[in-house]
C-alpha cells in the first residue's frame, strides 16, 4: 500500500497509531508549521512517538515495501512545513539514521521540491540498505530517473533481493535495455545453477530481447545437468517457452 | 542463553563474527563510537561515522537477527585535537536524540590531559540533559588514578551513579567503582585488560547486582565471542544460569534501559514492562 496524499495518510495514521502518538503528531505538525527549524528535534523522536507499525496490519514488518507508522509520521511533519520542506530536507537526510533517511524519501511525492531531492534519491540508491532503496524508489524517483538510472535501480533490487513489482509506476517506465539487462542477469543466474526470482519475467517478455534470450534457451541443452535443470527451473515461471513452442 | 554485548565496535568485525555472536546468543548490542585506529582530521569524518553506526551497521547486524544500539560520543584520543573536539562537540546534541542511541560514549581519560577533561565534563553535562546513560572508559596506563580522576568527575557532574557504566576494570579498580554507586564494566580480552577465568573471581567477591561484561571486539586482538565465553566460565564456576542470565542480558537491558531507547526483537515480557518507554520493533502493541 502507498498512499497517495495526506488525507490518506492522516486517515491510516489514526486507524494505527495510540490517542497519545496522534496528539503529538498533530501538535508537532502545528509547532513545525510555525517553526519549521523545530523539525530538526522533532523528526528522530517520530518513532518513538508515533510507532513503528506497519500501516497496513497484514504487512510483514520486515518487508522494506510496507509503509509504517513512522513513515507516515515522517511524511506528515514535511508536509506540514510547506513551501520550506525544500530547504529542510538536505540536512535531515544528511544528519538521519536510516529510518528518518527512509522517513524523508518517502516523503517527496508529497512534497513542494521538483527536482531538487533526486540527489537524494540517487544517494539512497547507491547504499545497500534494502530499506533506503525501496524507500528512494517511490512514484518521485520512477517519475524522474532517467531511463539508465532506472533500469540499474531496478536490476539492484532483484540483485539485493528486494521486489520489484510493488514498485508503483514501473511498467510505464520499462525500457528495452532494462529489459536487456534482466535477462542478461537472468542468464548469469542460470549458467550458475541458481534460481531465477519469477518477477523478471514480465518486464523481460514486455520488451523481449533476441540475442539475451536465446543464449537462456541454449541453457536447456548444455552438457552441464544442473545448468540445464536451472534453465528448466527459471523457464518455468515465464510465458517465453510456452510461446515459442506455439511458434515452431 | 540470550547475549546482551554491552560494548563491540563492530563496524570492525566481519559478518562471520555476526554470524558467530548469533550462534552464541547474541542478540543484542551495543556499539559505542570510538576511535578507527587513525585519527580522523575533519568533524565531517564523525558525520559519516555516527551515520554509519546509525544506518548501515544497524542494518548488517539485523541480518542476523541482533539488534544494534549505539553510543555516540567524542573519544578522548581525539578529544586532543582542540578544533575537533568543539567541533565534533557541536553536531553530538542532534545525534543524541535519535532511535536507537542509548548512551554517551565512550567517554573518558587517555593520556589525562586538560582536552580530555573538558570533553568528559562536557559530554556528561550533554548526557544529563539528554537523560541518557553514560559509557565510561578507563584508561590502559595509569588506570587506577584514571578510574579515581574519573569518578570525582562523575560524581561533581550531577549525573546519578547509577546511570553510569565505568568500564575496563581490573582486580585494583573494581571496589572503588563499585563503592561509588556506578556499574562496573569488564572487557573481557584474549591477553590484555581481563579474561574470563579472572572475571568469574572478581563475581565471586563482589557479585552480580550492577555489572556488565563485554567484548569490546574491534580493530585489534580481540574476541566477539567473549561474553559467551565468560557465561560459559561462570557455568563452570557453579553460579546458577539465573545469575549468569542476570549478567549476560537482564544487567545490560537495565542499564541502557534508562534511555527509554532499547529497541530488542524479542521482549521478555516483564522486563518490557519494567522498561516502559523502550521500543520493541515486532512485539509493539497495537493502538486502543
Amino acid at each position: 500500500m502507498i498512499p497517495h496524499d495526506t488525507g490518506h495518510l492522516w486517515s491510516s495514521v489514526r486507524e494505527r497509531a495510540s490517542a497519545d502518538g496522534i496528539r503529538w503528531l498533530k501538535e508537532t505538525s502545528e509547532a513545525v508549521n510555525l517553526n519549521p527549524g523545530a523539525i530538526a528535534a522533532a523528526f528522530p523522536a517520530v518513532g518513538r512517538e508515533v510507532g513503528r507499525m506497519t500501516l497496513d496490519p497484514l504487512a510483514d514488518p520486515d518487508d522494506p515495501h510496507a509503509w509504517r507508522l513512522d513513515d507516515a509520521g515522517r511524511a506528515l511533519l514535511l508536509v506540514a512545513i510547506g513551501d520550506r520542506a525544500g530547504e529542510e530536507i538536505g540536512e535531515l537526510y544528511r544528519h538521519g539514521d536510516a529510518n528518518e533517511r527512509r522517513g524523508v524519501l518517502r516523503a517527496l511525492p508529497l512534497l513542494p521540491v521538483g527536482d531538487s531531492a533526486v540527489p537524494l534519491v540517487k544517494d539512497a540508491i547507491r547504499t545497500n540498505d534494502t530499506n533506503l532503496i525501496v524507500a528512494a524508489l517511490g512514484p518521485y524517483a520512477i517519475e524522474r530517473l532517467d531511463d539508465a538510472a532506472l533500469a540499474q535501480a531496478v536490476l539492484k533490487c532483484v540483485f539485493v533481493g528486494v521486489r520489484i513489482s510493488p514498485l508503483d509506476g514501473l511498467e510505464d517506465r520499462t525500457t528495452p535495455e532494462m529489459a536487456r539487462m534482466l535477462a542478461d542477469y537472468a542468464h548469469e543466474r542460470i549458467a550458475a545453477e541458481r534460481d531465477v526470482p519469477a518477477e523478471v519475467w514480465p518486464v523481460i517478455e514486455r520488451f523481449p530481447p533476441e540475442e539475451e534470450i536465446e543464449a537462456i534457451f541454449s541453457e536447456l541443452d548444455h552438457p552441464i545437468a544442473a545448468r540445464r535443470h536451472a534453465a528448466e527451473r527459471a523457464l518455468r515461471d515465464s510465458h517465453l517457452l510456452r510461446s515459442r513452442d506455439a511458434n515452431i | 542463553m540470550r547475549i546482551f554485548d554491552p560494548h563491540v565496535h563492530m563496524t570492525s568485525r566481519t559478518t562471520d563474527d555476526y554470524e558467530a555472536m548469533a550462534a552464541s546468543g547474541v542478540r543484542a548490542i551495543v556499539e559505542p563510537a570510538f576511535w578507527l585506529g587513525q585519527p580522523r582530521t575533519s568533524v565531517d569524518s564523525f558525520v559519516d561515522y555516527f551515520n554509519g553506526l546509525l544506518g548501515w551497521e544497524r542494518f548488517r547486524a539485523s541480518q542476523f537477527g541482533i539488534s544494534h544500539h549505539c553510543a555516540i560520543g567524542l573519544n578522548p584520543k581525539e578529544a586532543n585535537d582542540d578544533r575537533l573536539r568543539e567541533e565534533v562537540l557541536a553536531i553530538l546534541p542532534r545525534y543524541l536524540a535519535k532511535d536507537g542511541v542509548v548512551a554517551v560514549g565512550e567517554i573518558g581519560f587517555d593520556s589525562m590531559t586538560a582536552g580530555e577533561e573538558a570533553a568528559l565534563e562536557a559530554q556528561l553535562a550533554l548526557a544529563l540533559e539528554h537523560d541518557l546513560p553514560v559509557l565510561v572508559h578507563t584508561p590502559h596506563r595509569d588506570k587506577l588514578a584514571g578510574t579515581r580522576r574519573t569518578l570525582e568527575i562523575v560524581a561533581d557532574s550531577g549525573v546519578p551513579p547509577e546511570l553510569v557504566v565505568v568500564d575496563h576494570n581490573n582486580e585494583l579498580t573494581v571496589a572503588e567503582v563499585v563503592e561509588s554507586g556506578c556499574w562496573a564494566g569488564f572487557t573481557i580480552y584474549p591477553f590484555t585488560k581481563m579474561d574470563e577465568h579472572r572475571f568469574v573471581r572478581v563475581a565471586e567477591e563482589f557479585g552480580t547486582e550492577r555489572i556488565l561484561v563485554n567484548s569490546a571486539a574491534d580493530w585489534g586482538i580481540s574476541d566477539p565471542l567473549k561474553v559467551s565465553k565468560t557465561a560459559n566460565a561462570m557455568l563452570d564456576a557453579g553460579f546458577s544460569d539465573d545469575e549468569i542470565d542476570r549478567v549476560v542480558w537482564r544487567n545490560p537491558v537495565e542499564f541502557f534501559g534508562h534511555s527509554g531507547r532499547l529497541m530488542l526483537d524479542e521482549p521478555d515480557a516483564d522486563r518490557a514492562a519494567t522498561f516502559e518507554g523502550n521500543s520493541v520493533l515486532r512485539g509493539e502493541r497495537p493502538a486502543g
